[in-house]
């Protein structure tokens, strides 16, 4: 039978504030769960601490709620021991690129093959909106005391360096996009990073929706509105590295569109590049049999209890009476 | 004539093959049928600064280390100057000839602390302050001198093997001084050039050279030096059947491997790498009765924080899973500590202690973790921490380790230290027959009785077991939540009182029947004479060095007991209490400034110990300073708190 939307849905409450772009968010993960019919329980969502920690609970999957900036070492905690989950990350700016971002840096080497999905909204949400690590210098959201006296950090630009293999980038208000960007998200082989921007209307009173729909920003002379959201797909951009030697041309293109702020911000599939081998391939060349008998699969005792692990050509090298040469 | 008893230091500059030289020592001595006992001390350093092995060698086995040196084997001036003094009357030094005249100005390793007591000792008896003026200052206490020329040592052997670029190969040195102490003690050539070659097994043109380095010397010290003047003698004898020679930096993760950790994580950080590297040496493993592998997944992390969440995430999916660090690791893991406690997870995390706080004396001893690792994290959940006394139940316990913390669903902390992970010791045969796996409550099928009303399971079922059988990630029809937050029983958040206080029991009440079950010889030791007057208590690796101070007091016919404490948390307070029984003195030994162990006796038995024996300053407590202190304490002269000070 075929799974539905609602199969993925839980009945807690949800108590984001309305209006936060988060929903659509979540709407969107369950969406592509859907489209791609994955089994609930062969799922898992990770989340860090924040508003968007919140998300595994309203989804009908394994949920795993951690801590702080710390949700993708857990997920690639999991993912490493049993390579057959399904896993998905996500996390707010701030829990990812700031005080996670070592964790971010670090996954990015590693293309462990899983999915992280930030909420990127600027501000820290359930802390009452102070600066988040992508809120751009001086801007002044409606609870900084201040003006922002950091600098945003370009979580596009610094997934590539850092070594993703999937970089998109989707607005909470395009469900259907952001549906199918998280889609091939999830089906991309390696480490696929979604940064969705979602307007916080509690806090961000400058990216609002208006903001980024452009209902507020009207030609003088067309008296039309200028939207600052466009589809990357659409001006004929491809960011999908078909051959090894197109790497470096690809990677300068993602910088330059990352760079793109302000009138013009592009969203979809900033890069994909499946030659790089996933930590899982990594493994595997040294330990061939680790897909059909990763850690969370191995049988470790007999039924007595008693250890099936043999360590007695180890022991010989400690052993008295045998000798290695 | 002293036969098969001694105690044998090699020094040299860090990186100038020490470890290397004191290893086959140590490997030929235990293959020559005696008892080892080695520990090493080194700087936080890579290469320069003076490090130096001390291996005890005797028939019987022995467990701690002594400061006396019977015989110093060295190839440069800093382990002269540094050691010269430690040499017994009747002991012997070997020495690079060509280093005689050098001053201790000119060594610039010996920092002006270690200078300022060397210049003392040699001014107070009007020597030069020179190798030769150290040399000297041994002599005179009736230390025997043996000049080795290296250099012409080195040339005379690249004449023999007719290559002349064996004459740079300064590398040699570390095993031709090792050769000529073993031409004194007339120890077998044949045994000790098997030593070299298990030693040096994956190399073999160094492992060939070496050897005949050694028969090189071994003659020419034979010819050289007469060995009437020479006290000490190691015969060599078949060794005791299922008797090994092993370091303290394998034997957990050989315990690992045993009890079917197949995930850990790790950062850098030492003592503590040395674990995970072995796991990753050996990660495809053999199985009994099984055409199949078993693997060990080893991952280092960006940092200690990754580490143990990582190792976490592991667990969830189904996986044992460990990390092993040290202080400075574990206090980045504080946090997620309490994660692993509220969300019931098991996970092991090998904590191989060092001095601190802070950096400390990174490559330095201390038991200063003891009530760190019981309190870490913020707010309150139930943990294990277990300690282990010396190599050889590091092996056991680790497999306890991982039982416990599945059995119990909380992370479990096994405290091993730095006196354990860089020593090397002859023991009985690890024996993986001897150990049981307990994975505790799994369900496997979920039945609706363990369903909650939306239909998910209640993976933290409230009811009159506080343990609710785990389920591993990706397993149908379980689905459950978990969070940092306080959780239902499905595991989504919750603030309601009546279920916290509900979650807050379930979780704690967990270590109530962990403290029954646990056996008792789990919990806490008693060695010695159960009814005698003076209880000596310690936990880790203190326990080497007690039971040889007590083995010393009995052949002088004061009697004495140790409790061990090796289960720190839930404390076995009942257990201890009845240990120390009516003891008249009660001496709680510990490498720490606080008497951490003590303070917990107290806290949980009511009992303070009279007397208090300390050392905090990184080097490992002594055989001959704890005897000292005890019989301080037995001759009714020792204050209430001694602080012991011995080492180099």
């Amino acid at each position: 039978m075929a799974l539905k939307l609602a199969d993925y849905k839980t009945d807690v409450h949800n108590d984001w504030c309305p209006g936060c772009g988060d929903f659509g968010i979540l709407n969107a993960i369950q969406m592509a769960l859907a489209d791609m019919q994955v089994p609930p329980h062969k799922a898992t969502i990770f989340s860090g601490v924040g508003c968007s920690g919140k998300t595994p609970h309203f989804i009908r999957t394994y949920g795993i709620h951690t801590l702080h900036g710390r949700v993708m070492p857990f997920a690639q905690g999991a993912k490493l021991s049993n390579p057959g989950l399904e896993v998905i990350a996500v996390g707010g700016d701030g829990d990812g690129l700031g005080i996670g971002a070592g964790h971010f840096v670090s996954a990015g080497r590693r293309n462990v093959d899983m999915t992280y999905i930030i909420f990127n909204n600027a501000v820290y949400g359930l802390t009452k909106g102070q600066a988040s690590p992508t809120l751009k210098l001086g801007m002044k959201t409606k609870s900084l005391p201040q003006p922002n006296v950091n600098n945003s950090v370009n979580p596009i630009a610094l997934a590539l360096v850092a070594g993703f293999t999937f970089i998109a980038r989707g607005y909470s208000y395009d469900v259907r996009h952001l549906k199918d960007l998280i889609r091939k998200a999830v089906e991309h082989k390696g480490l696929a990073f979604v940064d969705v921007l979602q307007p916080c209307p509690t806090y961000n009173d400058i990216n609002t929706k208006e903001w980024f729909s452009g209902s507020n920003n009207i030609d003088p002379v067309t008296k039309k509105v200028m939207p600052r959201i466009y589809k990357l797909e659409e001006t004929g951009y491809d960011g999908i590295v078909r051959d090894p030697a197109e790497i470096n041309e690809k990677m300068g293109k993602v910088i330059e569109k990352a760079n793109e702020w302000g009138d013009k911000i592009p969203i979809g599939v900033f890069y994909q590049n499946e030659h790089i081998p996933t930590f899982q391939e990594r493994i595997s060349a040294r330990i061939p049999n680790y897909v059909e008998s990763p850690p969370a699969k191995q049988e470790i005792a007999d039924l007595s209890g008693k250890t099936i692990t043999n360590i007695e050509k180890l022991l010989d090298d400690y052993r008295l009476d045998r000798e290695n040469f | 004539m002293i036969v098969n008893s001694l105690s044998w230091v090699i020094g040299g500059a860090q990186g100038s093959g020490v470890d290397s030289a004191a290893n086959i020592f140590s490997r030929a001595c235990a293959v020559g049928g005696l008892h080892v006992f080695g520990k090493r001390e080194y700087y936080s350093n890579i290469k320069g600064e003076h490090s130096y092995f001390t291996v005890r060698v005797a028939e019987k086995r022995i467990r701690s280390p002594v400061d006396e040196i019977n015989i110093l084997v060295s190839f440069d001036a800093e382990t002269v100057f540094r050691h010269f003094d430690e040499v017994t009357p009747g002991g012997a030094i070997f020495y690079d000839s060509d280093a005689a005249e050098t001053k201790l100005s000119e060594v610039p390793t010996v920092d002006d602390y270690a200078a300022a007591r060397i210049q003392g000792t040699l001014e107070k008896a009007g020597l030069e302050l020179t190798v030769q003026g150290a040399l000297e200052h041994a002599k005179k206490r009736g230390v025997t001198l043996y000049p080795l020329p290296y250099f012409k040592l080195l040339e005379d052997f690249a004449q023999k093997m007719n290559d002349p670029s064996l004459s740079k190969l300064a590398r040699m040195t570390n095993v031709m001084a090792l050769a000529a102490s073993m031409a004194l003690l007339e120890f077998d050539i044949e045994i000790l050039a098997r030593g070299i070659k298990h030693i040096f097994h994956a190399k073999q043109r160094v492992a060939e050279l070496n050897v005949k380095a050694a028969y090189h010397i071994y003659e020419y010290a034979k010819s050289k030096f007469a060995r009437d003047g020479f006290n000490y003698r190691l015969t060599t004898r078949a060794p005791e059947p299922g008797i090994i020679a092993v370091q303290g930096s394998q034997s957990s993760a050989l315990g690992k491997m045993v009890a079917g950790c197949r995930f850990q994580t790790y950062y850098p950080i030492t003592p503590a790498s040395d674990d995970s590297e072995f796991l990753e040496s050996n990660e495809v493993l053999e199985l009994y009765d099984s055409g199949k592998k078993g693997s060990t997944v080893v991952v280092q992390t960006e940092d200690e924080i990754a580490a143990i969440t990582m190792a976490i995430g592991g667990a969830l999916a189904g996986a044992r899973s460990a990390t092993a660090t040290s202080g400075p690791g574990f206090s980045l893991m504080a946090e997620a500590m309490g994660w692993a406690g509220i969300n019931e997870v098991p996970v092991v995390v090998s904590l191989y202690q060092r001095a601190g706080p802070s950096t400390g004396l990174p490559t330095r001893h201390e038991q200063g973790d003891l009530q760190f690792a019981i309190h870490a994290g913020h707010g309150e959940f139930p943990r294990i921490v277990l300690a282990s006394g010396d190599i050889e139940e590091s092996f056991y316990d680790t497999v306890k380790a991982f039982n416990l913390a599945e059995k119990y669903q909380l992370p479990v902390i096994h405290m091993l230290d730095k006196a354990i992970a860089n020593s090397i010791t002859t023991c009985p045969a690890f024996d993986p027959a001897r150990v049981k796996i307990e994975r505790g409550a799994i369900a496997t099928k979920i039945t609706d009785a363990e369903r909650g009303a939306a239909g998910n399971y209640l993976r933290f079922k409230l009811s009159d077991n506080p343990i609710s059988p785990r389920i591993p990630l990706g397993t149908e029809g379980a689905i459950f939540w978990n969070t940092g937050d306080e959780h239902t029983e499905e595991g989504h958040i919750t603030e309601d009182p009546e279920v916290r206080s509900r979650m807050v029991e379930k979780r704690m009440g967990k270590l109530e029947i962990a403290l029954k079950e646990i056996p008792d010889e789990d919990k806490a030791m008693m060695y010695g004479e159960k009814d005698a007057e003076i209880a000596i208590i310690g936990w880790g690796s203190t326990k080497g060095v007690v039971l040889d101070v007590m083995e010393k007091l009995a052949e002088e016919g004061i009697r004495t007991k140790f409790v061990q404490v090796r289960l720190l948390n839930p404390f076995p307070a009942d257990l201890v209490k009845s240990m120390i029984g009516n003891a008249k003195v009660v001496v709680d030994i510990e490498m720490n400034y606080t008497s951490q162990l003590g303070a917990l006796v107290k806290q949980h038995t009511g009992i303070e110990p009279g007397h208090l024996v300390v050392k905090y300053n990184g080097r490992p407590m002594s055989l001959e300073e704890v005897y000292n202190a005890v019989k301080r304490i037995t001759s009714g002269k020792a204050p209430r708190r001694q602080v012991l000070k011995n080492g180099t």
